[in-house]
């Protein structure tokens, strides 16, 4: 599978864990109720940890342990949720997370411009072939008008 | 009035280049009816009855003649060589072809246009006094700050999938010619003790299925904090507005069920969290300021005889300068109101003839410039005293000079049945039979100040709720029935029109209008406007004679 990083088609070595699976060796994301509940468990395993934060989620629930978390995954139930938009600037602009941001989920290639000026880093694409469109589509503006973050 | 810079101009070439990407992605079906919904809307682009319809911005309903005629070509080139100017001070077109609507936003960005935020559930265009910057009740001019939340809200990144859709109106004078209480943010140009000049933030109007007047967030915001805080309450709008029903959805929603004090003290906590980082600089005002600066108004226009005179001499000039100008700042010189309401045409309508004849009256008499109203007329902001004469002839020979500004004629109307695909009832029919009725222009003085709205669905495009009379089509079983309200108020004492009684059918609404009207006739005491009669007598006066045969 593969993923847009960074402004780059890229592979992708992350896996979700969903809640009722066991947990297992490699990068691994979980959902946030697993990880408030397993946290130590998640803490030793071999591999990177990532959440996976939905529109209903607050973003506060995490902010003191984004240190332990390397990827956090905004999932999208449907594109017009646009409470993804409000996570991920809370997340760079008020919690100053520095990894990785990668919106997953029922998201369009049209909206990765938006997404990366408030902090989105990486898009995991329902539809891999749409991956070079929405390459492209992360320059459909050259010049902005409001302070965001990018 | 604001130029574009490079900036500017470079944001709408891409935003419609992009849209010409994602027409094209639709057309090979490469995305869903679904997504491209959403994305067509934010750029104006509804799918209606009979064809698309897009929807213009006047940005806070300016415009100058240059635009006017690139909408007269639009009209000609691809519709039905008319326009449709709507409350929110946009222009409509009803027959665009969909593969087309990429070519017209070219069109429209060469002339500094866009129709960007004109729907969706995004920040949509901000409005404001239609005689911002030449009334004589102004505290301080409001466009510069329209054109700074112009800037802010276009293409925000954050809030482009809201809830629900978003209104901003600004008002800077002591009357509100911008209904700012029934929107979602209203701010108003306030003094404060200290004689400085900030804005009182309304939040939580909204009119539609559910009216509520916008209640205060913020008795007096510093001017410096004007983003940070419009940005404070959307993203706990953004965050908390309810998802789960679109009829809930609406911001005046949140505030209604999470309380004010709550909701406020949300909006506080946010605000003071980010409000030193996106503080508006002072030079940054100052520059958009210099660019709404006063025409350069000639210094004896006030010396002039011949409008007092031509006033004298002529009835229906006079009648029309009573009706339809409006006082200016600038001694000698008269706001002139252009009537889009004659009695046989749709409110609010206009052919591409009479657009290439307004700009060209434009660059004569007004500065090159034009002004929508949210009574859906046009007005020229900046005329001479002694120009209004020759004006109001041009005016008259092109079927914009009809003398019922503000008076019951002057209907606020949405298209309809006719046109779209939300409406349950015909709007414009009703509209011409009631204009017929009142075609006796010593009468429809005589009655004065009536402000009708009139919509074809509980959304409301034409503020029905807050209509002196108040007129909303609805659908039983298959058959348009009206239900009339009394009372309404837009202005400053805002307020929702009461329901007179069971609907009416379509063939009984201008008797019933008509009845309203002779009964005010009758009761009224010496000068006492309609709204005024109604909140004296309530409205079961009305009632009776509404439904004295039923």
């Amino acid at each position: 599978m593969q993923i847009i990083k960074d402004k780059q088609i890229v592979d992708d070595s992350w896996s979700y864990v969903a809640d009722d699976e066991e947990l297992k060796d490699g990068d691994i994301s979980v959902s946030l109720a697993r990880w408030k509940k397993d946290k130590p468990q998640l803490l030793k395993t071999s591999g990177k940890t990532g959440v996976r934060i939905g529109p209903a989620d607050a973003v506060e629930d995490i902010a003191a342990d984004l240190k332990d978390i390397q990827l956090i995954e905004l999932d999208f139930p449907a594109f017009a949720d646009g409470r993804i938009f409000s996570h991920a600037w809370l997340l760079r602009g008020r919690y100053n997370y520095q990894g990785e941001i990668r919106a997953t989920g029922h998201f369009m290639r049209d909206q990765v411009f938006y997404l990366s000026r408030v902090g989105v880093n990486a898009f995991s694409l329902e539809k891999t072939e749409d991956l070079p469109v929405a390459l492209s589509n992360l320059n459909d503006f050259s010049v902005n008008y409001q302070k965001s973050i990018r | 009035m604001y130029q574009y810079n490079d900036t500017d101009q470079t944001l709408i070439e891409q935003r419609v280049a992009q849209f010409r990407r994602q027409t094209e992605s639709f057309l090979k079906g490469e995305i869903s009816d679904d997504q491209f919904r959403a994305l067509r809307l934010m750029n104006g682009l509804y799918i209606q009855t009979h064809a698309p319809m897009l929807r213009i911005a006047g940005p806070y309903g300016l415009l100058n003649s240059k635009q006017i005629r690139k909408l007269a070509h639009i009209a000609r080139t691809y519709d039905k060589n008319y326009c449709h100017f709507t409350t929110r001070q946009n222009i409509q077109f009803n027959w665009p072809h969909l593969e087309r609507v990429p070519d017209i936003l070219e069109e429209l960005a060469s002339v500094q246009m866009h129709a960007i935020q004109t729907s969706g559930n995004c920040l949509r265009n901000t409005s404001t006094d239609h005689l911002a910057g030449v009334c004589i009740d102004e505290i301080e001019d409001p466009r510069p700050y329209c054109e700074i939340i112009r800037q802010w809200t276009t293409l925000h990144p954050e809030f482009a999938y809201l809830p629900r859709k978003f209104k901003i109106a600004v008002s800077g004078a002591t009357h509100d010619r911008a209904a700012t209480q029934f929107h979602d943010i209203g701010l108003h140009l306030v003094k404060n003790d200290a004689g400085e000049t900030g804005f009182r933030v309304l939040v939580g109007g909204g009119l539609g299925r559910t009216p509520v007047i916008g209640q205060v967030i913020k008795p007096y915001l510093d001017k410096k904090h004007l983003l940070s805080y419009l940005e404070a309450i959307l993203r706990i709008y953004n965050l908390f507005g309810r998802r789960d029903n679109k009829y809930k959805a609406r911001i005046k929603i949140l505030v209604k069920e999470s309380g004010l004090d709550k909701f406020s003290a949300l909006v506080e906590k946010e605000w003071l969290l980010i409000r030193d980082n996106l503080e508006l600089a002072a030079d940054r005002i100052e520059t958009i300021k210099a660019q709404f600066a006063p025409p350069a108004y000639e210094v004896d226009a006030a010396q002039d005889t011949s409008f007092a005179q031509h006033q004298l001499e002529n009835k229906a000039f006079a009648t029309w300068v009573k009706y339809n100008t409006a006082d200016h700042k600038v001694p000698g010189y008269r706001a002139a109101f252009l009537s889009l309401k004659a009695p046989d045409s749709p409110p609010g309508d206009m052919t591409d003839t009479q657009l290439d004849a307004v700009a060209d009256l434009a660059d004569r008499y007004s500065f090159s410039e034009i002004r929508s109203t949210h009574r859906q007329n046009l007005i020229f902001a900046d005329v001479k005293q002694a120009d209004l004469f020759e004006l109001w002839q041009q005016l008259d020979a092109l079927k914009l000079a009809t003398p019922n500004n503000g008076t019951a004629t002057d209907m606020i109307c949405c298209p309809g049945l006719d046109f779209c695909s939300l409406a349950n009832a015909g709007t414009i029919g009703v509209a011409k039979e009631i204009n017929d009725a009142l075609d006796d222009l010593d009468y429809l003085h005589d009655i004065g100040d009536v402000k009708i709205n009139m919509s074809g669905c509980m959304n409301g495009c034409a503020h029905q709720s807050v209509g002196h009379i108040g007129i909303l089509g609805v659908d039983k079983k298959g058959v348009e029935w009206y239900q009339l309200t009394l009372g309404g108020s837009s202005e400053n004492e805002a307020a929702i029109g009461e329901r007179l009684g069971p609907a009416i059918a379509k063939d009984q609404v201008t008797k019933a209008v008509t009845t309203i009207l002779d009964v005010y006739i009758k009761q009224r005491l010496d000068e006492e406007s309609f709204l005024d009669m109604v909140k004296r007598v309530g409205i079961n006066p009305f009632k009776e004679q509404v439904y004295a045969n039923n």
